[in-house]
């Protein structure tokens, strides 16, 4: 008892001083921010979790240099923190990459649905917020990276899957399927640049918006698999040409807005060699990617 | 197909060489795919043939520096591990 009542009376000294690090550390950091609206109630988990763990751990608090060497040591870590921030901004921009994951449940149920079945759907226009797009939460329109991210590696998870049941599993196949579907994702990426480029389209199309329209197709790609997997492979078929032709559709109908003139992308006939390049491109692009989604998982339904 | 992503950088260097080789005189001109015989039309219309043009001038000027040194690094590096 003894123990336990010094114990908590110097418990008291570097909870605080540590509570009020960590709570200047989580605010000034802004990797790893809560874009969700329990933001607060997040962060005074975090620095109770912290306290509690600081009384379990250390053996001496009497000892006024350790307590020197933590409020020391956490003021380098937090220094550092601010350092990686500041230079990892300049290589990766991460506000704008905030902007593509700030999604919730609800959007993303609808963007999945809108991704196998878009023929319903009337409005594709991205809506604006004072000349910046609306973050996806609330427009279920625009471009995330939410859903391309996870259906990348949900694709890398069932190839493996897949494999294994053809007996062609091992640990390094993953990494080659993996390696294997982001060199083609790059490939497309850059192949869809360079045509924009050529083709001189004013469009506020970002790279990232393309990579986001690009990851799109896993969804499809898993759909087939999945129906390969548990029903042979007629529904392998059935559910990959289903969903080839959603994308199909889906890509058709939300480059036609960004890419073609408005009076094209209004339905009206616009002559001029310029608007037909574009129909082309966009007639294009739309239709690599039932092949890339052909092209990678054919091998995986034998 | 196994794409690795070592691969695909031999690829971006084997291409961007490929493009950087194109001469202009020797070559390009007579073809009538030269400096002065490309951009023509100054109205917001350049065409995909002055915007090739323009990428592959672009591309050798930029990149004629960094190919030098990543071919040397290439070359000492094929010679040193095979």
């Amino acid at each position: 008892m003894d123990y336990t009542a010094t114990q908590s009376g110097f418990r008291q000294q570097p909870d605080m001083r540590l509570r009020n690090s960590s709570v200047d550390g989580t605010d000034g950091s802004q990797l790893f921010e809560d874009t969700s609206a329990a933001a607060s109630g997040s962060q005074t988990g975090y620095s109770n979790q912290q306290a509690g763990l600081q009384a379990a751990g250390f053996p001496s608090l009497s000892d006024p240099m350790s307590n020197l060497a933590m409020a020391y040591g956490s003021s380098l870590a937090s220094q550092g923190r601010e350092m990686v921030d500041k230079n990892l901004d300049r290589f990766i921009p991460i506000s704008k990459l905030k902007y593509y994951f700030a999604v919730d449940t609800v959007y993303v149920g609808k963007k999945l649905g809108l991704l196998v079945f878009p023929y319903m759907h009337e409005n594709w226009e991205v809506s604006y917020q004072q000349d910046t797009p609306v973050a996806p939460r609330f427009d279920v329109n625009a471009p995330d990276l939410y859903i391309p991210a996870m259906g990348f590696i949900t694709y890398i998870l069932v190839a493996g899957l897949a494999l294994g049941t053809q007996n062609k599993f091992s640990p390094e196949l993953l990494g080659v399927q993996a390696s294997s579907a982001l060199v083609w994702l790059i490939m497309e990426v850059l192949a869809v640049l360079l045509s924009l480029y050529l083709v001189t389209v004013n469009t506020d199309l970002t790279t990232i918006d393309l990579l986001a329209f690009s990851g799109y197709k896993y969804v499809g790609m898993i759909v087939g698999v999945v129906a390969g997997l548990l029903f042979g492979k007629p529904a392998y078929y059935l559910s990959l040409l289903w969903c080839c032709a959603a994308i199909f559709v889906f890509m058709i109908r939300t480059l036609r807005l960004k890419l073609l003139s408005e009076a094209a992308a209004e339905g009206r006939l616009v002559r001029g060699a310029r608007n037909q390049l574009r129909m082309y491109l966009t007639m294009s692009i739309a239709a690599a990617q039932p092949i890339f989604m052909y092209w990678l998982t054919y091998h995986l339904i034998r | 197909m196994a794409f690795t992503l070592y691969s695909l950088i031999q690829t971006a260097i084997l291409c961007i060489n490929a493009v950087a080789v194109l001469h202009e005189e020797r070559f390009l001109s007579k073809f009538g795919w030269g400096v002065d015989q490309g951009v023509g039309g100054f109205g917001d219309d350049p065409g995909v043939k002055a915007q090739i043009l323009t990428l592959i001038r672009s591309v050798r000027t930029v990149m004629r520096v960094p190919l030098i040194i990543v071919n040397a690094a290439c070359i000492v590096l094929l010679l040193l591990f095979g």
